[in-house]
């Protein structure tokens, strides 16, 4: 049972509510934030203590049939980093794809208490949801590929643009996710149905007359006109591409000011020529970032050192296979999209991984709005979730990052402004980009604060000058009223809800999609859509505000 | 036959793993019979109608006498939770819910699980390890293969509608007129009764698969190989190198492959010599391959233990963490080299198919079984349970051979529990049993216990 519970003396970072470093007494009750609480209950005393909400990741991979061939593919990456059991907590592996009990809690270890999974094929949502169940402590919800659907873009270049509607929001309901994610649109077709090919504009015709361009813009209107909680999740075209900032600046144009969120925008904010090396094109990027209040972003950083590709985008996998010359899955679903996943190295002496590197830290450094930029690495693309930390104390501290670039290929470091850089994040920006600014973006109005009636997921840090130290392990951690981690460690276990959203259609739209299914998919219709005993413990989340 | 006639349209059968979800059942209510599988192929049939459960036989035996279930679950908990190295075993022929609760309980009595796919395809997983995979799923196949292989199985009589629902006749989006836009190659070392639909048969000496994959890497790659391979493997230069141009000019192809390769000479080095085939074949076009799984939720098991663990099957959590390897951790080798002393199985039989010492040592063990019947393990069972049948009598997830789960849609109640309720039982009495012993140890101080583990 959820505690009722005071924490005071802690300096309380919560910038929904413009509280700034204020010492404040937070009270629990019921698994929410309260006005007050009385005396007979658990007091936490968190004097030198850093009190904010619990962490919000907003872009990550962590569980579905993607992460579990990665898992399955690297039994050398969990060997070296195991977890464990406690008398509470179940163990695991390790690495840069953890088993899904491992996943729960060092998500909550960093005091993160939320995370979405950013990559989900319909047919897998099922997998998805029971490996949720297999996930501790952290709220979770996935977002839907829908942007190499076949039968989505048959009614696209139908222009049966109602129906097309309608059957968005007929797979959202049927797979239970949280909005829509979009990949490398269009793209799949030519990997899977040309030997191996890919498309390389925006607008580039395919065989049925449909752009890139096309796709984007119809699933950014029906998501904004259907006040979806969080926009349409964008993977560009031609990631990690030399010159594809261009594709970048041209999607955020295809918003056409409605809301949009680009994923990973690092890798998308590179300059050059294809087939030569990359330059910065981060200023250009977050310029457009900054003036247009449509967009929100996460940065996608890199972090040197083991990491996994894993992607819808399987032609890019295709590509880093080259690179990488180790082993490679692709793995397609029926018309529904590809996958890719590549162990991959970001090293320091190589040219293009510190680029990357760099790109990323000027993104966060010269954005204006920190609301609208937010961390993540893509875990585990761009690096572990389990880097964040690192990721922090790189933003936070200015002589950390400058014996940092000292260990980097300087030819690539030339190349970009990150050295004239001076900027240092506040405690109350990082308390943005981690939690405040991704439940903002995401809708989730319960989350990323810590006004009354908010979740009581929150996070107590001890204060202290090592930022890395600092975020790597919070003193106490509470998940929905649950004291979960207490002086360091696991006094409970916890299993938190999915997160999901329920938009309405007619019924009418099962009668235009069954006959496409009985005729090219390889289940039956009757049953595909996902019933509600995956859901266990679930939140829906309302429909805000359209926009057309 | 009784009026009462109940329809249950798409059920799966869980016989294979093909895990058609397009079965039409009808069911005998007051009979508890399947009389009628529309759909079903031969062993889908078979499956359905000779399901009958034994009404009057006891649903829980220690030393096969009768008792209530809750004692047969406190005992299983003890024996369990007393024995210093108990091992998990069986699981591809129960659902995802069952099989998570098995992967827990032995995570929690710091036991040894392993499933199946230890004497299956695990010498695929091995090679999945090494150098990856290309897959797809079974509709992509009907949508676009036009080069379909299967090297080493015989789907014909083992996997029976794999030809005519995913994989051969099937009209798909780009393969309008289903077989005759495919061309089907089969490769064993048996004219078997698959022979028939394939339009090219190649039947190589037996144990000489790895050196024909190596061989078609080679000239996939362009290199030159030497007209004696024919006396090496019995197939003809000519014949690889024809296969070698359909391979590289299809439009999408596939290689399907069985036990063939996985439980031959070579093992691993098999499989992975074909899985690396069809990578290198991405170069030049669209290549996938998959093995032809067996047991209706082998791959969910896979999938379960993977997720869990980080590995698929042979590990153990005596040091309280999930360790891997195979060959010590799997279970014909704990039981054959003794270190054994419980053991936990899942609806499998291994006192019927397992080598003789690994039989023999297991006998000498107390076994907690759960499985629909009695098998030649059950009888030997300390504690033994009579569960329903997964697909016919309980609902569940089950994960076709591609990785597609499936939700099963049961026919009819069985008098019996389901194995996710019993494993549920023991997990949450071991669990106890465990945290009374940390307790006693001083390992616990004064934490709370609330943990839905």
């Amino acid at each position: 049972m959820a505690a009722s519970m005071r924490i005071i003396n802690g300096r309380v970072y919560d910038p929904t509510n413009n509280v700034d470093g204020e010492i404040k007494e937070i009270c629990i009750q019921d698994g929410k934030i309260v006005a007050s609480a009385g005396d007979d209950v658990t007091v936490i005393d968190a004097k030198g203590m850093v009190i904010m909400p619990g962490g919000v990741d907003i872009h990550c991979h962590i569980a579905g049939p993607k992460v579990n061939a990665a898992r399955k593919l690297q039994p050398e990456d969990h060997r070296h980093d195991v977890h464990p059991a406690t008398p509470f907590t179940r163990s695991g592996t390790g690495g840069t794809v953890p088993s899904t009990f491992a996943t729960g809690y060092r998500y909550a270890t960093l005091g993160y208490t939320t995370a979405m999974e950013a990559a989900v094929t319909p047919i897998g949502a099922r997998h998805t949801l029971e490996e949720f169940h297999d996930t501790p402590v952290i709220d979770k919800g996935f977002y839907v590929l829908l942007a190499n659907n076949i039968f989505l873009q048959k009614l696209l270049k139908e222009k049966r643009m109602e129906e097309f509607d309608q059957a968005v929001a007929w797979w959202i309901s049927s797979t239970k996710a949280y909005t829509v994610k979009l990949v490398n649109p269009g793209g799949d077709e030519p990997w899977k149905g040309k030997k191996n090919s890919n498309v390389s504009d925006i607008d580039e015709l395919n065989d049925e007359g449909l752009t890139p361009r096309k796709i984007i813009e119809a699933f950014v209107k029906t998501v904004n006109a259907r006040g979806f909680p969080h926009p349409p999740h964008i993977h560009c075209n031609n990631l990690g591409h030399s010159g594809n900032y261009i594709t970048t600046l041209e999607t955020m144009k295809t918003a056409n000011g409605l809301r949009a969120h680009i994923a990973h925008i690092q890798f998308h904010s590179y300059g050059g020529e294809i087939g030569k090396n990359p330059v910065s094109k981060a200023t250009e990027i977050i310029d457009y970032v900054n003036n247009n209040s449509n967009i929100t972003c996460d940065v996608g950083q890199v972090m040197f050192g083991k990491s996994t590709i894993m992607t819808a985008d399987a032609p890019l996998a295709y590509v880093l296979k080259g690179h990488s010359k180790g082993k490679w899955v692709n793995a397609d679903t029926e018309c529904e999209s590809g996958c890719g996943i590549v162990p991959f190295t970001y090293q320091e002496h190589i040219y293009m991984h510190t680029l990357q590197w760099a790109i990323g830290l000027e993104l966060f450094l010269l954005s204006k709005d920190p609301w609208r930029v937010m961390l993540s690495t893509d875990h585990p693309n761009g690096g572990s979730f389990q880097s964040y930390p690192k990721l922090i104390k790189l933003l936070m501290d200015k002589g950390f990052r400058r014996e940092e670039m000292k260990r980097v290929n300087q030819k690539a470091l030339i190349n970009t402004i990150l050295p004239d850089l001076e900027r240092e994040y506040t405690l109350n920006e990082i308390a943005i980009i981690t939690r405040a600014g991704p439940a903002k973006a995401l809708g989730l109005h319960n989350k990323g604060q810590l006004g009354v009636g908010a979740d009581a997921d929150i996070t107590i840090y001890d204060d202290m000058e090592d930022k890395e130290e600092m975020f790597n392990a919070p003193r106490y951690v509470i998940k929905s009223g649950h004291l979960i981690i207490e002086n360091h460690e696991f006094r409970n276990d916890f299993n938190g809800r999915l997160l999901h959203i329920a938009p309405e259609y007619d019924k009418k739209i099962e009668e235009v999609v069954q006959p496409f299914f009985e005729d090219y998919y390889s289940i039956e219709f009757a049953n595909y859509a996902v019933d509600d005993h995956y859901l266990h413990d679930h939140e829906v989340i309302p429909l805000g505000e359209t926009h057309s | 036959m009784s009026e009462n006639i109940k329809i249950v349209e798409n059920a799966t059968c869980t016989f294979c793993g093909c895990v058609c979800d397009d079965m039409h059942l009808h069911v005998d209510v007051e009979e508890k019979k399947i009389v009628k599988a529309k759909n079903a192929c031969i062993l889908g049939r078979a499956w359905f109608s000779e399901h009958t459960i034994e009404e009057n036989a006891p649903a829980a035996m220690i030393d096969g006498k009768e008792v209530s279930i809750e004692d047969a679950i406190e005992e299983a908990a003890q024996t369990l939770v007393n024995a210093k190295f108990p091992i998990t075993y069986g699981l591809s022929d129960t659902t995802c819910e069952a099989q998570r609760q098995a992967v827990a309980i032995t995570d929690i009595i710091r036991g040894n699980i392993d499933t199946t796919t230890s004497v299956c395809h695990g010498p695929t997983g091995l090679a999945f390890q090494g150098v990856g995979e290309s897959t797809s799923t079974l509709g992509e196949v009907k949508n676009r293969a036009d080069l379909v292989i299967y090297w080493g199985g015989n789907p014909a009589e083992s996997h029976p509608r794999h030809f005519g629902r995913y994989a051969v006749t099937p009209k798909g989006m780009f393969i309008p007129g289903g077989k005759k836009d495919r061309t089907v190659v089969l490769v064993d070392v048996r004219k078997t009764k698959s022979a028939p639909v394939a339009d090219i048969f190649i039947q190589p000496k037996p144990g000489k698969d790895f050196e024909i994959l190596w061989a078609l890497r080679a000239l996939v790659k362009g290199k030159t190989i030497s007209a004696d391979i024919e006396e090496e493997t019995g197939v003809s230069l000519e014949v690889l190198q024809d296969l070698t141009e359909k391979m590289k000019n299809c439009r999408f192809g596939v290689l399907f492959f069985g036990m063939g390769l996985t439980m031959t000479r070579g093992r691993h080095f098999n499989s992975g010599a074909l899985l690396a085939l069809a990578t290198d074949l991405n170069e030049f076009t669209h290549f996938v391959a998959k093995p032809v799984r067996g047991h209706g939720n082998v791959t969910g098991a896979d999938n379960v233990v993977s997720w869990q663990t980080g590995y698929p099957f042979g590990v153990n959590f005596s040091r309280g963490f999930p360790r891997f390897n195979p060959g010590e951790f799997t279970t014909v080798d704990t039981l054959s080299n003794g270190h054994a002393d419980a053991a936990l199985i899942i609806a499998s039989d291994p006192g019927s198919n397992f080598p003789k010492r690994a039989i023999e040592h297991l006998k000498s063990i107390p076994i907690v079984v759960l499985d629909t019947k009695q098998t030649d393990t059950s009888k030997d069972a300390h504690v033994a349970f009579r569960t329903s049948t997964y697909g016919i009598n309980t609902s569940g997830t089950v994960y076709r051979m591609d990785d597609v789960p499936i939700t099963l849609r049961p026919a009819f109640e069985s008098p019996f529990p389901d194995d996710e309720k019993i494993l549920t039982g023991i997990r949450k009495r071991v669990h106890e049993l465990m945290l009374a012993r940390h307790s006693a140890n001083g390992a616990i101080g004064e934490a709370k216990v609330a943990a839905p583990l």
